[in-house]
């Protein structure tokens, strides 16, 4: 006689049940097919509205458009652009503005956010109170009124070229803009870069030597004389047989305007000042609450290790901080990027002012032009959000081993 | 061992005093512990002490001691006039200020904008107050009845019809478009290759639209005899009225436990009826005052009070359609809320005043403040929806899990126990919410509507006010107006955030 248990039954129609309308079974599917009809038939409507609508005002659809000429300047761009170059590329203009802006927005935003946060989390009381009006502030007004008070109140109130405010004589800075010196790239400037790229690569692979030599064998390596010769060594060899790699190229007033040097937009100023400064006051706020977070008893077992203050600083505190601060300062980060859209508001050439504003106003075609701009920010921010659960995963798994 | 017997040591005269440990408390304390304790904190002091005197000092300087009180155009503010270093420039902020406040609304209308900005206060102030009671029918007023009454005061106009007519027309529109689409699937059967499977569902279509039509005709014939009769509007409500308190009153329980949606019902339409009746609903209403003419703080307020009361009820279904078991509606909440937070607002707003248009028939024309309210809607309904998420996981699952154990239903665990903890927790992320929205309305001075900044922008180009300092005057005075709301918010949400925590406190 047998006693095998019995097979459980294979129970098809449950797990079918399951599968198609979840936790609710039919009723579920029955929801799922409604909510489905209800789709098509906003879908079928809009499509059908779009074609009537399109057809009457006599607009082109489809993606042809973006070979033709554009036919319109831009007052700034990294690549070679000129009024008879095609849609596509000033697609790119715009999308490299944009880049250009939030880089730069987003270095100094972050400088000037741990510096405030540095100043709140000061014993000195007037500092951390200096500190807490400037979040308060910036925090509390619109940041499209900071870039227009920026641009429209400060910029504007600047002087003319030949009054301009001198920086060590080499910045100025007036009503059209920043004038900065040019850098002019010279012979030696390729050996320079090599030998500097060369340098932080031997510089990481000695960290690495180190921290394996620590961790696996418990042994103490002093590199740092080591790296700094790579990256400051390598570099002024290679300066020492190549000559220098930039030579700047001073700004000089000449009649009513510069000559030389490189002229920064007024409008690039003013969103950059306006972002970063704004920006900074949420990071200043994120940095403060990741540093408040860690115990103070982890500076305390830190010091009783034996650790040095800077030590335990380094090794301790800043870890556990900075996995408090890095998700949502990379959220900080991503809305920088994001504001900088705001730059239609003043004419800075970024992709939603040239491409969203412009070119839709010239072709006509707001469905594919419009649908692309999201499209870009709305990978921007798809890949920063997976970026951020991949740190995450490693964290969760770092915390569990 | 030491002899006992010798006599101790008697100290005679006292020890003198030591001196007072360094004072740590009073103002004295403060500064000697605060500021000063190091040679490297007297040096941050000093640089703080700079720093503000730079800043502090023009800035007051500007305001008030070299400001300009009088005049009547630019020349009062100017140096030459003055006499003196010019600061702000107040006239202006005078001569501009109803523009800033109401845009073109018209002169003898004013007073319909400030009766709204009295109801709405005395709406939300109430509500805002954790101790007054009523909060039910409270939010109830502001959520719904508000915006409706706010509309026809702010707005204008009357009402053809009422409920019968509405219904009809809608679900006209609907029994049109399904018939519309069967009738493109069967022409479109004549080119196809694969022509018996659309021809199909084009009858099909087809089919349910006539069943619609005959479904759908008694309240067709009723609206249409209403329209005929000499009191439409009044008829109108009155069957509208009559019908739905009988169906109120039969999924109520009947003449068991009915009384009280039946007296609810009636209580809310006699209400509206009120409402109808002084506003003259019925005999066309106020005069209407085109959107383009609104302006200043009107249209901020506007776009930011509807865009937090439109994104409650499409935060709230997003938040439960992404943590809803049923796979496609799950799919569709995450992909909807992943999409608009992914977005900046202003190619939402981009979207809204282009994209928008072409996709509504053609002899519909969305209005641009309409068109920029949908856009507003959508993107923080899409951040609400994860705030009250937020919210919801904070709901401890024995709740929901006793609600079905008592054998409630879904519905009824989720609006009577789940949803009302929930939104409890998230009341400082939704004045969050509403902070960073009244600071996101600027944005639609990008799309050519009139908002504060809008208006000032506008009034910097008046050439009778242009002086150096009216820039930096206009944008201290509405900086002030958005800091005085913004902070206090923040610091309401604050307070709010306290109250809620206090029995974790110890």
């Amino acid at each position: 006689m047998s006693i095998a248990p019995r097979k459980p039954p294979l129970q098809f129609a449950l797990r079918l049940k399951r599968a198609l309308g979840g936790k609710t079974g039919w009723n579920g599917l029955a929801a799922q097919i409604a909510f489905a009809a209800i789709l098509a038939w906003i879908a079928y409507e809009i499509v059908a509205n779009a074609r009537t609508n399109l057809e009457t005002q006599h607009i082109a659809s489809g993606f042809g458009f973006l070979n033709y000429n554009a036919g319109f300047d831009v007052n700034q761009s990294l690549i070679a652009y000129n009024n008879s170059d095609t849609y596509w590329r000033v697609f790119f203009v715009g999308l490299l503005n944009t880049i250009l802006v939030s880089v730069i927005g987003i270095v100094f935003a972050t400088v000037i956010g741990f510096v405030v946060a540095l100043c709140r989390l000061s014993p000195n009381w007037l500092l951390s109170r200096i500190g807490g009006i400037y979040v308060e502030i910036v925090r509390n007004l619109p940041v499209l009124f900071q870039i227009l008070f920026w641009y429209l109140a400060v910029l504007a109130a600047l002087p003319a070229p030949r009054q301009s405010i001198s920086i060590f004589s080499t910045f100025f800075l007036n009503n059209r803009g920043l004038i900065v010196p040019q850098p002019v790239s010279e012979p030696g400037l390729y050996p320079f870069l090599a030998a500097l790229a060369v340098g932080i690569v031997v510089a990481l692979g000695l960290r690495h030597h180190a921290r394996r030599a620590l961790f696996q064998r418990g042994q103490m390596i002093r590199i740092w004389p080591y790296v700094l010769g790579c990256l400051v060594g390598l570099p002024l060899v290679s300066m020492l047989m190549f000559g220098w790699p930039l030579k700047f190229e001073l700004p000089q007033l000449k009649g009513f305007n510069f000559a030389g040097g490189a002229r920064v937009i007024p409008e690039f100023v003013a969103l950059t000042v306006a972002l970063s400064t704004y920006t900074a006051a949420f990071i200043a706020e994120i940095v403060r609450a990741g540093v408040m977070s860690v115990h103070k008893g982890q500076m305390e077992a830190g010091s009783s290790l034996g650790l040095s203050r800077a030590a335990t600083l380094r090794l301790i505190v800043v870890p556990q901080a900075m996995r408090v601060i890095v998700p949502p300062l990379t959220s900080q980060y991503l809305n920088l990027t994001k504001n900088s859209s705001l730059a239609v508001a003043i004419g800075y050439p970024d992709l939603v002012s040239v491409f969203a504003g412009t070119a839709v106003s010239q072709t006509g075609q707001a469905i594919e032009i419009i649908a692309m701009t999201m499209g870009v920010y709305l990978l921007l921010s798809l890949a920063t959000s997976a970026l951020m659960s991949v740190y995450g995963w490693r964290i969760n798994r770092s915390m569990a081993a | 061992m030491t002899d006992l017997s010798a006599p101790s040591f008697v100290r005679q005269d006292l020890v003198a005093e030591r001196a007072a440990p360094a004072k740590t408390t009073g103002f004295i304390g403060f500064v000697r512990t605060r500021l000063l304790n190091s040679p490297g904190n007297i040096l941050l002091t000093i640089l703080g002490l700079l720093l503000a005197w730079y800043i502090v000092v023009p800035t007051i300087k500007f305001l008030l001691v070299d400001a300009v009180w009088a005049g009547k155009d630019r020349t009062a503010c100017l140096a030459e006039k003055a006499g003196h270093e010019v600061g702000a420039c107040w006239p202006y902020i005078a001569a501009k200020l109803t523009q800033l406040i109401y845009g073109f609304y018209p002169e003898a209308q004013r007073w319909r904008v400030n009766l709204t900005y009295g109801l709405g206060a005395a709406l939300l102030l109430p509500l805002l107050m954790p101790r007054l009671p009523a909060k039910g029918i409270n939010s109830g007023l502001f959520f719904f009845a508000f915006p409706v009454v706010a509309f026809f005061l702010l707005h204008g106009g009357g009402i053809a019809g009422f409920g019968v007519s509405w219904t009809a027309g809608v679900l006209q529109l609907f029994e049109q478009s399904v018939g519309g689409a069967g009738d493109l699937l069967v022409n479109l059967s004549k080119s196809s290759a694969i022509a018996p499977l659309p021809w199909a569902l084009g009858k099909v279509l087809v089919l349910v639209g006539f069943l619609i039509h005959w479904l759908i005709f008694p309240l067709t014939w009723l609206r249409d005899q209403l329209q005929l009769s000499s009191l439409p509007v009044w008829g109108d409500f009155l069957v509208t009225a009559v019908i739905v308190s009988a169906v109120l009153f039969v999924l109520g329980g009947g003449m068991r436990t009915g009384r009280r949606a039946l007296v609810g019902s009636l209580l809310t339409f006699a209400g509206i009826a009120v409402g109808i009746k002084l506003m003259g609903l019925d005999r066309g209403g106020f005069p209407i005052v085109d959107t383009r003419l609104w302006g200043g703080l009107l249209v901020t307020l506007v776009i930011a009070i509807t865009g937090i009361v439109a994104s409650m009820p499409i935060g709230i279904a997003l938040a439960l359609g992404r943590r809803s078991s049923i796979p496609l509606i799950r799919i569709f909440s995450i992909a909807f809320i992943e999409f608009w937070r992914g977005v900046p607002l202003i190619t939402v707003l981009f979207f809204a005043t282009y994209m928008l248009p072409l996709f509504v028939p053609g002899n519909f024309a969305v209005d641009g403040l309409l068109r920029a309210l949908i856009g507003v809607a959508i993107f923080t309904g899409a951040y609400m929806a994860e705030v009250i998420r937020g919210g919801l996981a904070a709901v401890a699952r024995g709740q929901a899990e006793a609600a079905s154990a008592l054998g409630l239903s879904w519905w009824k665990t989720t609006s009577l126990i789940v949803l009302p903890q929930a939104l409890r927790y998230v009341i400082p992320g939704i004045v969050n919410s509403f902070i960073s929205l009244f600071k996101d309305t600027s944005l639609v001075s990008i799309v050519a509507l009139f908002d504060l900044l809008g208006s000032l922008r506008a009034s910097f180009s008046d050439p009778n006010w242009s002086t150096p300092t009216t820039a930096f005057t206009g944008f201290a005075f509405a900086g002030m107006i958005y800091f005085v709301f913004c902070f206090g918010m923040s610091r309401y949400s604050l307070f709010v955030e306290h109250r809620l925590n206090a029995h974790r406190r110890h």
